[in-house]
């Protein structure tokens, strides 16, 4: 069999395998959905009582930014699972096969999505309840989402790497939480970065979940005339900014990953 | 007859701590080999090196004519391991697992089902086959870890302490599994820190400590070497230990030892309960008056005192057996339900 094709049925292997265990670990996706309907609530009624966003309004400017957030804090759980099978020695029983090395990786980051699908509709679904809208086309709202997904995805495989290297899911959870934080919030996710102080208003505006928030709204079309995004280059080309990001991740977390699952051992 | 497994030279270090120091190991075609030490003597790391899940620091290995290195994807599809993690999916059933196993050794569709009932049955777990693992016993996990081992017939085997943390009626169970696998004409590389356990599977067992093989031979061979079993009688009147000595020294196979002090008298036999009972009946005889008496088999302490002077105490920081995690698996085994 051709290699590339060995390597894809064997993915498919494993996706089904982490597909089995979503289904049969219903707690996961009860989590998986609360918690993005509970950071809308929050945010929709108690920041947008106190923030005013000119031409929008707050609860059309926030969707955005929650979902970029959610799916960012999602991609943790490819680390942890990651983690969680190293630690169990199921790693160590894949390693010993004679498969693909690169289809564990590839098989828990792609099934690693079918969770961000799901936080992303029921966001969705969520924000139309509490007044957000899609003002742009259909297609275009599509791609947004995709575009929300593909970033996902690009850092699935960064919590890839982190749960290789450090091997214990809660370490990976409690180490990305300190990282994700201030990326998340230094953005302009939850509010707008005109009036942020200098250093930390460069960093929001080059910070690439920014660039996938801005974008993401600029093809919903929650944007106005009267919040003009700021006159930096990431700011003015999200879509092709977040792309270069995407790549740029995706070129050197999915190599540097695979190297690390191969030495990665349980002890 | 021509060597399965053929390490020469191993070397591995973790940090600071030498893991494998030059170890030496062969293992002829269809026999079975017992490695047998203490925790942190390096068996893990040995077995991890030959199922090519590390990299050795310097030396070679070649396992069914393939390098352990250079020609690991090869090996993989003629090698089958058992940890001692027993590393199954919980929440796949264990039809699931040995599916999917079957499917990443690339058995196709039909073969990989088939193949996973076929095991099933043969480790008796066919009722069991299509319940959550999660709910499985620490015997049926093993058991199934074993399958998953077995899936594409290897005709190389590596298991690692298969029994440790069973209790004895699984462990007798296991034995027997592996003990038929072993007529069937696979080669098997055995690691574990019961004596018995080799003495009963292994064609040869090789003694590792801190990384190298310090004996090795039959079971025979190596129990003569640390002295075999011992008969001990404690006596009830010290001024009948002469007495008593020269009744059980001529069934003996070597010098008695005695303790004035706490009236006791030992004398390494072979030929375990039938010299016992003649031992007895000689004592009974002289009318040496007893308190207690007993036959001490070797234990894996007696083979390490004896061979490198130290005792096989645990050495927790330069562990390679992540014991840890076998302490986990213990602790939350729950019997599997009816």
């Amino acid at each position: 069999m051709n290699a590339l094709l060995e390597a894809a049925a064997d993915t498919a292997v494993i996706t089904k395998r982490n597909l089995i265990k979503i289904k049969r670990v219903p707690d996961l996706l009860v989590f998986t959905t609360l918690q993005p309907i509970m950071f809308v609530l929050l945010f929709a009624y108690v920041f947008g009582s106190a923030i005013d966003v000119p031409g929008v309004g707050y609860r059309e400017f926030l969707i955005a930014g929650i979902f970029a957030q959610t799916v960012v804090f999602g991609s943790t759980f490819t680390g942890y699972s990651l983690a969680q099978d190293l630690q169990k020695g199921v790693i160590d029983r894949f390693r010993s096969l004679p498969m693909a090395p690169s289809a564990v990786l590839f098989g828990r980051t792609l099934s690693d999505v079918l969770n961000n699908v799901i936080s992303l509709i029921v966001m969705a679904l969520t924000g139309l309840v509490v007044g957000w809208r899609i003002r742009s086309s259909v297609l275009e709202a599509l791609v947004g989402f995709a575009l929300v997904l593909l970033f996902a995805y690009a850092i699935s495989w960064v919590m890839a790497y982190v749960g290789l290297l450090v091997r214990s899911p809660e370490i990976v959870n409690n180490a990305s939480f300190i990282v994700i934080f201030p990326l998340t919030f230094i953005a302009n996710t939850f509010v707008p970065t005109n009036n942020l102080p200098g250093p930390l208003k460069a960093f929001a505006d080059w910070n690439p979940v920014s660039a996938v928030t801005q974008a993401a709204r600029e093809l919903f079309g929650n944007t106005s005339a009267a919040l003009p995004p700021p006159d930096v280059w990431s700011m003015q080309h999200p879509v092709p900014y977040t792309l270069i990001w995407v790549v740029l991740i995706l070129a050197i977390f999915i190599p540097l990953s695979i190297r690390q699952y191969q030495r990665a051992a349980s002890r | 007859m021509t060597n399965a497994i053929v390490a020469q030279g191993l070397v591995k270090h973790y940090g600071e701590v030498k893991a494998l120091d030059g170890l030496d190991l062969e293992v002829a075609e269809g026999t079975v080999l017992g490695l047998l030490g203490p925790n942190g003597a390096g068996k893990t790391t040995c077995v991890r090196i030959l199922s090519t899940l590390l990299k050795p620091d310097a030396g070679s290995a070649t396992v069914a004519g393939h390098d352990v290195v250079r020609d690991a994807k090869a090996l993989r599809r003629l090698i089958g391991l058992s940890g001692q993690n027993a590393a199954v999916d919980e929440h796949l059933t264990g039809f699931e697992n040995l599916d999917m196993v079957g499917r990443l050794y690339h058995l196709g569709r039909e073969r990989s089902r088939q193949r996973a009932r076929e095991l099933l049955e043969m480790l008796d777990l066919t009722e069991a086959g299509d319940r959550i693992t999660k709910g499985y016993s620490g015997g049926m996990r093993r058991r199934l870890d074993l399958a998953a081992a077995l899936v594409a017939e290897p005709p190389i085997l590596f298991l690692d302490e298969p029994t440790t943390g069973l209790d004895p009626r699984s462990r007798i169970s296991m034995w027997d599994v592996i003990a038929g696998l072993v007529r069937g004409g696979t080669t098997l590389l055995l690691t574990t820190q019961y004596l018995e356990e080799a003495d009963r599977l292994a064609d040869r067992i090789a003694v590792i400590d801190h990384g190298t093989v310090i004996a090795q031979g039959t079971s025979d061979e190596l129990k003569g070497q640390i002295g075999g079993e011992r008969l001990e009688f404690t006596l009830a009147d010290a001024a009948q230990l002469g007495v008593a000595r020269d009744c059980v020294v001529p069934l003996g196979i070597g010098e008695a030892v005695i303790d004035q002090h706490s009236r006791r008298l030992s004398v390494p036999v072979t030929g375990g309960a039938a010299v016992l009972v003649e031992a007895l009946r000689a004592l009974d005889a002289a009318g040496v008056e007893l308190q207690d008496v007993g036959l001490r088999r070797p234990t894996l302490d007696d083979v390490f005192l004896t061979l490198t002077g130290h005792a096989a105490e645990e050495k927790e920081s330069q562990d390679d057996e992540s014991e840890t995690t076998t302490t986990q698996t213990r602790t939350t085994t729950k019997e599997g339900a009816a």
